[in-house]
């Protein structure tokens, strides 16, 4: 038996083995945006052919870190913002194992956005799911930073005065390689991406519009929604960085018009993702550094041999 | 006096060469024979300003910078060149001389480059030399190198001209300059440095000069090396092929070596974007079964404490190295102090456990970085290396052999697949990571991609599957459970040689200290037990758990003890009193946080006045005294 198993191993996958044996009361709210979520990924693994074993799905704080909790695959449910840091380390670590990060808005746009911008910038290459519901649920309703400019709450009773943040511009621009936004409304097109990110060789980034009828009480937020690929009025090549920038930026103004536009906005084939460039460079290992630590005939080297020398 | 030990001090301004120049001097004394000591000094900017290193190098063991020194190479004169325009920073002309003054015993030497330096502009300069019976040789250094290659080679001129005063020959530096120099710059630097060698010796009579090289053997080769080596060769043979940071003085050293390392030896460096994801990538990478490490000095520590509790929670091993510079905030960040002690014994929410270590020299900084690493993964807990500016930065030479071990790259308690077969639990898919009922607290770990190995690390409070949990009767285990693991790491410890003692067994007094204090501490010992003072000291090395037992009997066996410290608040003094939990009336402290390191001279003046006289006043050093208090 090898190290590591699990570990592009081909065959059936059934989506209840995502399920726990014994599942936890969801804590989530009846009507929640997070349970398509959870829903769109038990349909996309196995499409994909990755097993729950050789899945690791880190997660931050909020009512989207407890998605570890209803998806049994190898997980880390790490700390407010910092799903990416644990997750690119682990997908370093060992690249064969398939990395997806999530969280929500507050936990990744907000707290976590350095870790975000530069996960972006690097291209690992992994998925990242963020829960966007443009409030704090967990915390109980508080301004997030992609709640609409005036948006009220208990901290922000005057109303915000700050314009809403831009994520897929944001991840565009920071070096994402994949960018796409779906919506819970939308379950197959979210499957549909999703199967995409994970596949793509890179940062794939989705924001994922999740409704939230407990503190933003309109749970018909995000309807109708539009599929920009599928539609005639938004012609685009998602290949090409200027019109998805473009494309992006009537996306994200239209959103608080309102008008929910959703699909991918920019998919770039050909950008090695970070492993790739670091492995080119010298300095990362061909194999799985994670698997040396099993290889008995593996010699490590030691100090002595290597440095003393250069003090004597 | 001067000929059992040479304490050189080269002074110019930070961009000069002074680094290279002493490091090749200090190899140069090691390899004919001497045990070498170096202590750095240099200010918080990056051209310009004062500088100097000191190289104090005995036949005895050397343990210490010693006080004072007897050697002064006045090299530079504080400015900072630009190349290409002559423009120059700074102001400190003088400050190369006038600023070593003080320091300079009675009789020793003074060699200046009296092409870039002044001394008239030094009051009262020739009267200071005539009243200590100082030999000052003013040499134009910078235009003997201009003449025979670059302005820059005058340090080497500078070494020639030291040689030829202390009655070194040239073959050592000789042969260390033809290692490390290409050859368009060798054969200039070469010739500087036999005519600034015979110079001296035809233009004076150097066997006046009272100061001289002391002759030495070495039973077996010797190497230069600064705790910043030692930690990450540690590190290395430990197994560690993993390390993730942000710059910081002084832990940049530490972050910088491994970095140049560790791909060829099939490993990973991240510099990421701040310390909070440094740390958090570590715990990353360990979680996916590799040994990993992170580390920073105070204020990037400070962004640690919340991957640092994840780890904690999460039983994830990880080793942390803190790099101690003076604070709070930013502080002065080229100088030590070792007042980060409490942040790292208890930075991060909870009643949390972790495991500090504080080497007290390099020696020992080998052996507890790869302790460090050990006790990390065979306990599944975070531990943190805990040192300081003083001790990363100075070159020490340490026998060979002390480095000759076999690496350990085991990853503690992790389960194959196979034995993850056989695990009763598995069965229903779920294999129990955080078992209730562990020997010694520490439950097998799996590693992401094994078969039949699934479970969830989370850093809320969890059943023994990882699913979170607010059950009472869990909570209270699973923390029993954590908190058992620090009882077995300090019987693991008990196992372990990691304290030091020093001076006669049955002495009246005692002296506790920790980490670079050690070697200072023990020098004062030995000066004061020849000066008739029954004293010995205990260099204490676990922070956390805390070697009680030994530390009790230490200040049990003695009349008073003296708690030496780089702190202002008496950090260490209060770490041994809450763990004691009495004996606070035998327990007086002597603090320095003036950002220099304790002397010798310092605690024999600071013990005598405080333990022998009675009276406290450690007066004439910027020390601080207080006394013992009742419990
Ligand atoms: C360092 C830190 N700060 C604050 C919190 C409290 N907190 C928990 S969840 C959360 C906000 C979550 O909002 P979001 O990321 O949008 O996720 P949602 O709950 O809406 O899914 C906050 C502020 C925390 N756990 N840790
Ligand atoms: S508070 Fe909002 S986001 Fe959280 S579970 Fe309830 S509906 Fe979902």
């Amino acid at each position: 038996m090898s190290t590591f198993s699990a570990i592009g191993e081909e065959r059936e996958i059934d989506r209840d083995e995502y399920t726990p044996g014994v599942e936890p009361q969801p804590t989530w709210c009846p009507g929640c945006g997070d349970f398509s979520v959870l829903k769109a990924l038990k349909q996309a693994l196995p499409e994909v052919g990755r097993t729950p074993e050789e899945t690791l799905l880190c997660t931050g704080i909020g009512c989207s870190g407890k998605l570890n909790s209803y998806l049994d695959t190898y997980g880390f449910h790490t700390i407010h913002g910092r799903s990416l840091p644990v997750a690119r380390a682990a997908k370093l670590a060992n690249p064969d194992l398939e990395v997806i990060a999530a969280g929500g808005d507050g936990d990744g746009y907000g707290i976590g956005g350095n870790h975000f911008i530069h996960t972006a910038r690097e291209n690992h290459d992994m998925t990242y799911i963020v829960f966007n519901n443009e409030i704090f649920g967990l915390t109980k309703g508080q301004t997030s930073p992609t709640s609409p400019k005036g948006h009220k709450s208990k901290t922000q009773p005057s109303g915000s005065a700050k314009e809403p943040l831009k994520p897929l511009s944001m991840s565009l621009n920071a070096g994402a390689s994949y960018v796409a936004r779906t919506a819970a409304v939308n379950p197959n097109q979210a499957k549909e991406i999703l199967i995409e990110a994970i596949e793509h060789d890179g940062f794939a980034h989705v924001d994922f519009l999740t409704q939230c009828p407990t503190w933003n009480k309109d749970a018909r937020q995000y309807v109708p929604y539009i599929d920009v690929n599928d539609s005639d009025d938004y012609e685009f090549d998602r290949t090409d960085r200027v019109e998805a920038a473009e494309m992006m930026r009537t996306t994200e103004e239209a959103l608080y018009d309102g008008e929910v536009l959703t699909g991918r906005f920019y998919v770039d084939e050909d950008r090695p993702s970070y492993g790739q460039e670091k492995r080119q460079i010298g300095e990362m290992p061909e194999e799985p550094l994670a698997e040396r630590y099993w290889d008995d005939d593996y010699e490590w080297e030691r100090s002595y041999d290597r440095f003393v020398g250069k003090h004597e | 006096m001067t000929d059992q030990e040479l304490i050189w001090r080269i002074s110019g301004g930070s961009g000069d060469g002074i680094a290279s120049t002493s490091q090749n001097f200090a190899k140069a004394l090691m390899r004919s024979g001497l045990n070498v000591f170096t202590h750095r000094h240099y200010p918080s900017r990056i051209r310009g300003g004062h500088t100097y290193t000191e190289i104090r190098a005995s036949a005895d063991p050397v343990r210490s910078r010693g006080d004072g020194y007897n050697f002064l190479l006045a090299l530079g004169d504080s400015f900072a060149r630009n190349p290409q325009e002559g423009a120059v920073y700074g102001n400190e002309e003088i400050k190369p001389l006038s600023e070593n003054l003080d320091e300079l015993r009675e009789g020793g030497v003074i060699v200046y480059d009296e092409g870039l330096l002044d001394p008239s502009e030094i009051p009262n300069f020739d009267e200071r030399v005539e009243e200590n019976d100082w030999h000052v040789f003013p040499l134009d250094l910078r235009g003997l190198a201009r003449d025979m290659g670059r302005e820059v080679m005058r340090n080497t001129a500078g070494v020639g001209a030291t040689c030829a005063l202390i009655g070194m020959d040239l073959e050592h530096v000789e042969d260390l300059m033809r290692d490390a120099m290409p050859e368009k710059i060798l054969d200039p630097n070469l010739e500087i440095l036999e005519t600034a060698y015979d110079q001296v010796r035809e233009e004076y009579d150097v066997e006046e000069v009272g100061v001289s090289v002391p002759t030495g053997e070495h039973e077996e080769t010797q190497l230069l090396m600064s705790g910043s080596d030692a930690i990450s060769y540690g590190a290395i043979d430990e197994g560690c092929r993993f390390i993730a940071g942000y710059p910081m003085t002084p832990w940049t050293e530490v972050f910088t070596i491994m970095t140049q390392n560790l791909p060829e030896l099939g490993g990973i460096s991240e510099q990421v974007e701040d310390e909070i994801a440094a740390a958090a990538l570590a715990v990353g990478a360990s979680h996916a079964g590799v040994k990993a490490m992170s580390g920073s000095s105070g204020g990037g520590f400070a962004l640690m404490s919340e991957p640092l509790g994840l780890a904690e929670m999460t039983e994830t091993p990880v080793v942390l190295v803190e790099a101690m510079r003076a604070g709070p905030s930013t502080g002065m960040p080229t100088k030590p102090e070792q007042s980060d002690l409490e942040h790292v014994l208890y930075t991060s929410q909870g009643d949390s456990q972790r495991v500090v270590l504080a080497p007290g020299t390099v020696e020992e900084a080998y052996e507890q970085s790869r302790l460090a690493f050990r006790l990390a993964y065979e306990y599944q807990i975070p531990t943190i290396l805990l040192y300081d500016q003083k001790l990363g930065g100075e070159l020490v030479s340490v026998p060979k052999s002390h480095f000759d071990r076999e690496p350990n790259p085991t990853l503690g308690k992790t389960l194959t697949e196979e034995e993850l077969a056989e695990q009763p639990h598995s069965a229903d898919g779920k294999f129990h990571r955080f078992q209730h009922d562990a020997e010694d607290g520490v439950t097998p770990r799996s590693i992401p991609g094994q078969k039949g190995g699934r479970f969830l690390a989370t850093g809320n409070e969890h059943d023994p599957t990882g699913h979170i949990s607010e059950s009472p009767d869990n909570r209270v285990a699973q923390i029993d459970r954590r908190t058992q693991k620090l009882e077995a790491i300090r019987a693991d410890l008990d196992t372990v040689d990691t304290s030091s003692y020093a001076g006669p067994a049955d002495a009246e007094y005692g002296i506790l200290t920790f980490g670079s204090q050690q070697g200072t501490v023990e020098e004062a010992v030995d000066r004061l037990n020849d000066a008739g003072v029954s004293v010995k000291s205990l260099g204490v090395s676990d922070m956390l758990p805390f070697p009680t037992e030994e530390v009790e009997a230490f200040v049990e066996s003695v009349d008073e003890v003296l708690v030496v410290e780089m702190t202002a608040s008496g950090q260490f003094r209060g770490l041994v009193q809450k763990n004691l939990g009495r004996y606070g009336e035998k327990l007086s402290s002597l603090l320095k946080y003036n950002g220099n390191p304790f002397e010798p001279a310092e605690v024999v003046d600071g013990f005598e006045a405080a333990i022998v006289e009675g009276d406290g006043d450690a007066s004439g050093h910027q020390t601080t005294f207080v006394p013992a208090a009742g419990d």
